[in-house]
């Protein structure tokens, strides 16, 4: 890549910090510019977060339905997955996977669900209901 | 405390932090594409298996902490790494360092790193930094992808050495164990070593998904993606494959530019005029790779998205494969002066 064709879309990061990209001089020497983004990775990273986002509208909708646990839908708001979480809380995978069932939620122990309230940082009543003020 | 250490900006934070801790440690000549290449750290795989964050398993870059240790091992510099069990005893190592005088390298996740934008936070645990002196409750941090070197509290610090899920951090640290000065002799040997074995690594690397087979292999995917998975999740798809490829850390056209400044900056020390040559294939398979972005995002936009658009998107990467190849045969037939 050319020094001139280096592209300057600002984008999140390049709000706060620019990146290095190497890129060669008039005579063809490799040599470092700093870049504000580029708006062909920035459209990238948008679509990861839409997807993230149908993601969360999804889980929710199936919280409602009774055909899944809050833990699902918090779980996609902290962009987690099964792994994740059960790393986090110490649970075994198989566990975190029932605690995804409705039926069994309802049914979870309160230091179980402190432990779950804890990791997503809400409260265990917040976790229940599935209200959070996210800003 | 605030240790005698200068931060320095890279493009990819691994390499950054090797680079930034040999300077440190008295190996002037140390620079971020040498570094990368003496590190063997061009690679390419596509995990077929696997998933990150719901998208394909690529990498364009070798496995998380095998730059700094080979790059060390090249030099004939000792390396000290930990993890630990506890967390106190994390602190308390890192506490023990610094007052030796000795900054150190740590293995962070970057879902809790309050200084990176929102949009940046995913789960991904394979990030590094520096950590060079304490004032108050806060750690001074070099963030190699950052200007300015920053700083974190001491929870913040601890949350992000033990993040969890895959490449689980485990407050690992890391640092050079002594100052030593290297001779241009030895920087010599290391970049042929470091050439050797990223040519081992992409045209011999055994199994069809990595190295310059891995290309291809992706290329053929990619063809069959549309059908497969549908126009929508084929683009959260391409999506994933561009943010892999140009996201912070790879200098652009995921490394391929880098490598090429790595050979430019080895013909300094072996001139041998190949290397300016080979130098500008991958610099040229680099600029494809970035095509290849461009026609990605004409398609997960939806300005695009036939089966020939993907089609086109092959071809990029089968191009880029050609030249790679045809680049890293060129340099095993180099003959290095003894």
């Amino acid at each position: 890549m050319k020094k001139e064709e280096l592209p300057q879309d600002l984008g999140a990061l390049g709000k706060i910090t620019g990146e290095v990209c190497y890129v060669t001089d008039e005579s063809g020497n490799y040599t470092t510019v700093l870049s504000n983004g580029w708006e062909v990775k920035s459209s990238a990273l948008e679509v990861a977060w839409k997807d993230v986002e149908q993601r969360i509208r999804d889980a929710h909708n199936k919280v409602i339905k009774k055909e899944a646990s809050p833990i699902l839908f918090f779980m996609e708001l902290r962009v987690m997955d099964i792994p994740i979480v059960a790393a986090y809380t110490g649970f075994w995978k198989w566990q975190v996977k029932r605690h995804l069932k409705y039926k069994v939620f309802e049914k979870l122990s309160a230091s179980r669900l402190a432990k779950y309230a804890s990791l997503f940082e809400v409260s265990v009543e917040e976790l229940k209901t599935m209200k959070v003020d996210e800003t | 405390m605030k240790l005698d250490f200068k931060h320095t900006q890279a493009a990819h934070c691994e390499n950054g932090v090797t680079t930034s801790l040999l300077r440190h440690h008295g190996v002037s000549q140390i620079t971020e594409p040498l570094a990368f290449g003496i590190g063997s750290g061009l690679f390419f795989i596509y995990i077929p298996f696997m998933k990150i964050n719901n998208g394909p398993a690529i990498a364009f870059r070798t496995q998380p902490g095998l730059i700094f240790n080979r790059t060390c091992k090249a030099l004939d510099i000792p390396v000290a790494r930990k993890k630990f069990r506890s967390k106190e005893e994390a602190e308390k190592i890192l506490m023990e360092c610094l007052a030796a005088g000795q900054p150190v390298g740590c293995q962070v996740g970057v879902y809790f790193l309050t200084y990176f934008p929102k949009e940046y936070r995913f789960h991904f645990n394979a990030h590094n930094i520096i950590v060079f002196g304490k004032e108050d409750d806060n750690f001074l941090i070099s963030d190699p992808v950052m200007e300015m070197a920053t700083s974190l509290s001491s929870y913040e610090l601890e949350r992000v050495r033990f993040a969890k899920g895959a490449f689980a951090p485990r407050g690992q640290l890391y640092y050079p164990k002594e100052k030593r000065e290297v001779t241009n002799e030895q920087i010599k040997k290391a970049i042929k070593t470091g050439v050797n074995r990223n040519i081992n690594l992409m045209l011999r690397i055994p199994g069809p998904i990595a190295g310059i087979r891995g290309i291809r292999f992706m290329a053929n995917k990619i063809s069959q993606w549309r059908d497969k998975l549908g126009p929508k999740k084929a683009g959260s798809y391409l999506a994933q494959l561009v943010r892999m490829q140009e996201e912070i850390g790879t200098g652009g056209g995921g490394f391929r530019f880098i490598y090429a400044a790595f050979l430019q900056e080895a013909y300094a020390y072996l001139p041998i005029t190949e290397l300016i040559d080979i130098s500008k294939q991958f610099t040229k398979s680099g600029d494809i790779w970035r095509s290849a972005a461009v026609q990605a995002a004409g398609i997960y936009k939806g300005r695009i998205g036939s089966q020939a658009d993907f089609d086109v998107m092959s071809d990029y990467l089968r191009a880029s494969a050609d030249i790679e190849k045809q680049a890293f045969q060129a340099l095993s037939k180099i003959k290095w002066p003894a």
